[in-house]
């Protein structure tokens, strides 16, 4: 039973948790694909940058001695959200529109992505510093015990603060991102232009309006993912850049485009995660008796240095096996 | 003055020039049917008029505006609707939604125009919650048309909406067209099974090498020896 909960806080709740960030993460990438047909690289550094805003306005708050009862860094989440789906239209503006309005290939959107993101990791380094700091310096980082009312189990399931914030915002989140998208007009204009962008446009739906909805709001999102990321583990310049691959694994894993795929997606590269790294020996240790000695004690599937090789090679499997996804049927 | 007139146009898609002088005037009453041989211009005529390729020279003029080079969603409100060749569904989006996109621009209560299309294409009643793309070839041709029917238009834009259909489909899809046309909009379409759709033409333009051949009344086309020699088949 101890051994059942240790793998409930290992597995499934660090899962769920890290499923949440690269959902959010992998829904931006997914609805940004749909609408302009480019793998948005600069993605994962929006994210960073979203926590990065967030930090400077904890940081306000504080100084105007703001007290909250939940973390401060989770409070300034909607203004965070909206400051960074501002600059997320600067960008597009800036450095994809003009691109878009010359007509070229999507691949050169891709290549100005990678540029974007080098220029966006020198301006984060540049403001804030290679250092890594973290949101509770001067609150503390509540966890919350559940004792199961068992005889003989010492163990509690453990929920963090953060955990509990980033699994209950993302549910939220998944949900007003379903209402968007199914009943009102821009979230369906948004799922025309992404089964049939000419279509669209002879609709008469304003294409330019539904690109800037797009950019708000995988914009918001990863200042979300972001923000609750570095809550949750800690705030660095190099923060989301590092799960790019798995939160591209998990678009893709879903069938680019799609919405709900890159959620599923995003869960399953975040489960498959936490339980390659899992020590599977623990779950035996109830009836060692019985097991033969030659069973090792480290039964993971690969050291958790590599835990990012598991989304790589979860990718690569999805390309060979069905590159249009593993939850075709699924709509947007 | 006419619905929509189209004036010595000439355009294309960037390289040498496709359109080299089309010229046509609908009006509400009418349905105007264009055949040609394939590659003649037909779809590229209909593209310009919507704003979906650069015009060059002549104009296009739209309920008394201007509107060459102007793009679509300038052209919907003005009461010009098209439905493509091919591609004219949203395949992952119910026939519901297909039929709500269509209506995208208007800011007032559909619900009547939805009734209204309903009624023009009973079996897509049945389909509405259905994704589009899961439909028949014919059943998706009436999701473009009522798709393009809702935004209200009084010249519906059509190319070749009997492509690919059985001649019973194709007839059926004629019969919408001309009952459509009775509730008043006006017809620009596009046609391949020439003769049929000449019958219960009131204007028909030949096309053949991106102008004007002939031009009269289908009547007049089909009585036209040459034109019955050159273009239908003899
Ligand atoms: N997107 C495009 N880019 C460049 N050229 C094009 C494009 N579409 C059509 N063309 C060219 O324009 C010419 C006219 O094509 P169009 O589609 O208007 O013919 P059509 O009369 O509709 O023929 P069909 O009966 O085969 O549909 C053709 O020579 C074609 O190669
Ligand atoms: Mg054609």
């Amino acid at each position: 039973m101890n051994e059942l909960i240790f793998f409930v806080n290992k597995v499934l709740i660090s899962g769920a948790t890290l499923g949440s960030v690269y959902a959010l993460g992998a829904v931006g990438v997914t609805l940004i694909f749909g609408i302009l047909r480019f793998a948005h690289f600069a993605h994962g550094d929006m994210m960073t940058l979203g926590a990065f805003v967030a930090f400077m306005l904890v940081a306000v708050f504080q100084s105007l001695g703001i007290q909250t009862p939940l973390p401060t860094g989770f409070i300034v989440l909607p203004f965070a959200m909206a400051i960074t789906a501002g600059l997320a239209l600067g960008i597009d503006r800036g450095f994809y529109q003009p691109l878009r309005a010359k007509g070229v290939k999507t691949v050169t959107l891709l290549i100005a992505s990678v540029g974007v993101t080098l220029m966006m990791q020198g301006v984060i380094r540049l403001f804030a510093g290679t250092g890594t700091r973290s949101f509770f310096e001067n609150e503390t980082k509540d966890l919350y015990r559940f004792k199961l009312p068992i005889e003989g189990v010492r163990r509690s399931i453990n929920f963090s603060e953060p955990q509990i914030l980033v699994i209950v915002t993302t549910v939220i989140a998944v949900i007003a991102l379903h209402f968007f998208l199914t009943r009102s007009r821009l979230g369906k204009g948004m799922r025309a232009m992404a089964d049939n962008p000419s279509l669209a446009q002879v609709s008469g739906i304003n294409t330019a309006a539904v690109v800037r909805a797009t950019w708000i709001i995988a914009g918001s999102l990863a200042a979300m993912a972001g923000t609750l990321l570095a809550l949750d583990v800690i705030l660095k310049p190099d923060l989301a850049f590092n799960i790019l691959l798995p939160i591209f694994a998990a678009a893709v894993v879903g069938g680019l485009g799609h919405s709900y795929g890159a959620i599923a997606g995003g869960f399953l590269i975040g489960f498959a995660e936490t339980m390659s790294v899992f020590n599977w020996a623990v779950l035996l240790r109830p009836f060692k008796a019985g097991l033969p000695d030659w069973l090792p004690n480290d039964l993971s599937i690969v050291p958790s240095e590599y835990k990012l090789t598991v989304a790589f090679v979860i990718l690569v499997l999805v390309l060979l096996v069905r590159p249009q996804g593993i939850f075709k049927g699924a709509s947007t | 003055m006419s619905l929509l007139e189209v004036k010595d146009v000439e355009g294309g898609y960037g390289g040498a020039p496709i359109l080299n002088g089309v010229n046509m005037a609908i009006d509400r009453e009418d349905i105007g049917v264009i055949v040609g041989p394939n590659g003649a211009g037909k779809s590229t005529t209909l593209k310009a008029i919507f704003g979906l390729l650069e015009v060059t020279a002549g104009s296009i003029v739209m309920d008394g505006h201007e509107v060459a080079n102007q793009l679509p969603d300038k052209l919907v409100p003005l009461g010009l609707s098209f439905v493509p060749q091919e591609f004219n569904v949203f395949t992952e989006m119910t026939v519901h939604e297909n039929l709500e996109m269509g209506a995208y621009i208007r800011n007032d209560d559909i619900s009547d125009t939805l009734d209204y299309v309903y009624e023009m294409f009973p079996p897509l009643k049945d389909k509405r919650k259905q994704n589009a793309g899961e439909l028949s070839g014919g059943q998706r041709q009436m999701v473009a048309m009522g798709r393009a029917l809702m935004s209200q238009p009084k010249l519906l834009l059509l190319d070749e909406p009997s492509a690919g259909l059985s001649p019973r489909y194709m007839m059926e899809i004629f019969e919408t067209v001309v009952n459509v046309n009775k509730s008043g909009v006006g017809i620009l379409m596009v046609e391949q099974n020439a003769r049929q759709a000449l019958e219960f033409a009131t204007k028909g333009f030949v096309l053949a090498g991106g102008n004007n051949r002939y031009t009269g009344t289908g009547r007049e086309l089909l009585d036209d020896p040459e034109v019955a020699q050159s273009f239908l088949g003899g």
